[in-house]
């Protein structure tokens, strides 16, 4: 956890999300929001969670920090460290792994040139070894910030991380000819089905 | 081969909008309120009677699990809540479900939690699916805008609402008391049960857990009729499922079937087949990874249901597909489940926060051979001590992985044991009985 000590305050986007995300919640179970409130304290601070921020989170919602401390570590999707702008998740769980995500993840490792859980020296790139991200039929894939990038092999990870590098756009989902979920070369069912 | 028109996702893939205009074309939302209107009871036992198992993995009864609600309003409001926490490793149909026919679980939502006398729904959808909660957050207002839902859900006089919350990366959140727990605000560690969620769930409030699969199913079997959904598949195993096919398949894909499909013909005619041909098969994980893994010769004959499969020593599980073929390191593979439950473990049980890293330390050694032949009968013993002693069932299914492995691939842990031995230079030592 960092020392960082500079007060935290939501600001007016967030501020408008946490608002939406409190009236999901009975009014006497506001600890429900601690999830979300964390996630907005998160993105608010460039992908991880301060120590102001999470004690700001608890003076929200009225809650013992430890209580909120204990709910950011314990989910793996909050930060406790800086992490980089752009943050590349490889997972390596077993399906994933059949399909080759070991050459994914050495081809994160050459364009980055940096190892698992490291970040690069300006900042700009972290990388990760994460459990499955459950998109097991399009293998191997990688998650960045929000997207899924999907159907990876050596050659085509390291083509994107070479355009993240550049600063470009990629579409996210599958990086070969596919429809989301439907099988390479076009789906066999749902061919007659009449829809607008 | 199920036909197209008795497919409920007909949208499985996305070739067409997932929002309100694309959903009411596909049938969605069409005499929402009529169906309502026939009452409660009707909904329930049209439930039963289609004999749905929940898509979720444990396979109770939909129906029947609806009927543990109260049936007169009590005191303490009832919630119904959607597990959307996705995360069984080859597992990713309702990640389909949310993003391409979002409205089928919001509709399912609304018909399901009047049938138990809900007030609310929360869909709890894992944190990394980021861009489908934002699918499916768009589905819920654009039904709230078209008073399908809310004060007065498709003008039944039914006051409704649907929430969503967003997990944040912990699979163990998919047991349905851990993610009652997250709900509420806390680590995501399970209760011990009884009391169950029926009785005392949600805030402490009678609640159900189901299954994104069980809920979006549920307004087609409605309006279908529960005899036109019990009428596929196998008695005490109907319908349709989806499922997932990943691994060495010549092309992985997601496809609803009919339950009870041959293994074979789901992976022959959806997936192109085992990889190099299906006498390369080695082995196929039929039910998400905490399945244990099953043989070819199993995988030329069985039947893709709960029953077919429990029979076989394994299960049905959340219908995900693991294909491996001959090229596979077996030891390996299941070692890497070993990790993920090692990470995935909530560190509630001893026996499991201890026992899954003991495990998966082995495992590791195993994939070499670095090990003793005797150490293979301690490591199944100690998931035989993991296995039925913890709260949840996160212990079993790392448990049932490893013993999976040994049944059918023992003499292959075996091998590499003796070869480590013999690559050691131990001549004398090589034998298992010397080691």
């Amino acid at each position: 956890m960092s020392d960082q000590k500079e007060a935290f305050v939501f600001n007016d986007e967030m501020e408008a999300k946490a608002q939406n995300y409190l009236a999901r919640y009975p009014k006497d179970r506001s600890a429900s929001a601690v999830m979300p409130f964390l996630d907005l304290a998160q993105r608010q601070n460039g992908g991880w969670l301060s120590q102001a921020g999470m004690d700001y989170v608890a003076d929200r919602l009225g809650l013992a920090p430890i209580r909120v401390y204990e709910v950011a570590t314990f989910y793996s999707m909050y930060k406790l460290k800086p992490i980089g702008k752009v943050h590349v998740q490889v997972c390596t769980t077993t399906p994933c792994w059949l399909r080759g995500s070991d050459d994914v993840v050495g081809a994160c490792k050459d364009v980055l040139g940096i190892g698992m859980g490291e970040t690069t020296e300006d900042g700009k790139f972290s990388l990760a070894e994460v459990e499955c991200l459950g998109a097991c039929v399009n293998a191997p894939l990688i998650q960045v910030g929000d997207d899924y990038y999907e159907d990876l092999d050596a050659t085509s990870a390291k083509a994107l991380l070479e355009a993240f590098k550049r600063g470009d756009e990629v579409k996210p989902g599958p990086q070969v000819d596919r429809q989301t979920s439907a099988p390479v070369g076009g789906a066999k069912t749902l061919t007659h089905v009449e829809q607008g | 081969m199920l036909q197209d028109k008795d497919r409920i996702f007909t949208n499985l893939y996305g070739a067409h909008s997932p929002f309100l205009e694309g959903a009411k074309s596909r049938g969605d939302w069409d005499g929402t309120k009529a169906i309502m209107d026939k009452g409660r009871d009707w909904i329930i036992d049209e439930m039963k009677a289609s004999n749905l198992r929940g898509r979720g993995g444990a396979g109770f009864p939909a129906g029947i699990k609806w009927s543990f609600m109260p049936k007169e309003p009590g005191e303490k409001p009832g919630y119904l809540v959607v597990n959307a926490d996705e995360g069984e490793p080859g597992t990713c149909k309702d990640r389909d479900i949310i993003r391409h026919d979002p409205h089928k679980l919001v509709e399912g939502c609304l018909l399901a939690g009047f049938a138990m006398g809900a007030v609310a729904a929360y869909i709890y959808i894992r944190g990394e699916f980021y861009r489908e909660y934002e699918t499916l957050q768009a589905a819920i207002d654009e039904a709230y805008e078209a008073g399908l839902i809310g004060e007065n859900a498709c003008g039944s006089g039914y006051k409704y609402d649907i929430f969503v919350h967003r997990g944040m990366g912990a699979y163990i959140c998919g047991e349905e008391t851990a993610l009652i727990e997250s709900l509420e605000g806390k680590k995501g560690q399970p209760r011990l049960k009884p009391p169950f969620p029926a009785a005392c769930g949600l805030y402490g409030c009678p609640t159900t857990v189901n299954n994104v699969e069980t809920i979006a199913v549920a307004p087609t079997i409605l309006r279908k009729g529960g005899s036109w959904f019990a009428g596929m598949g196998r008695e005490n195993n109907t319908g349709t499922k989806v499922f997932c096919i990943s691994g060495h398949v010549n092309n992985p894909c997601n496809v609803e079937e009919e339950m009870g499909i041959p293994l074979k013909e789901l992976i022959e005619k959806h997936a192109g087949g085992v990889r190099g041909g299906w006498d390369n098969l080695l082995g196929i994980i039929p039910g998400g990874s905490s399945v244990p893994i099953l043989t070819k010769a199993t995988c030329d004959t069985v039947l893709m249901d709960f029953d077919s499969l429990k029979a076989e020593g394994s299960g049905l599980g959340t219908a995900a597909v693991i294909v491996m073929d001959k090229s596979t390191d077996i030891v390996k593979a299941i070692a890497r489940l070993s990790k993920f439950y090692m990470h995935e473990s909530c560190g509630q049980c001893t026996p499991c926060r201890e026992g899954t890293g003991w495990m998966s330390r082995v495992m590791d050694r195993l994939v070499d051979g670095e090990a003793n032949i005797e150490e293979i009968d301690l490591l199944l013993e100690v998931t035989k001590q993991i296995e039925g002693h913890t709260i949840c069932a996160l212990g079993d299914a790392a448990a049932w992985p490893i013993q999976g492995l040994m049944k059918n691939f023992r003499p292959e842990v075996e091998r590499r044991i003796v070869a480590r031995k013999l690559e050691q230079g131990e001549g004398a030592s090589a034998s298992p009985e010397a080691a």
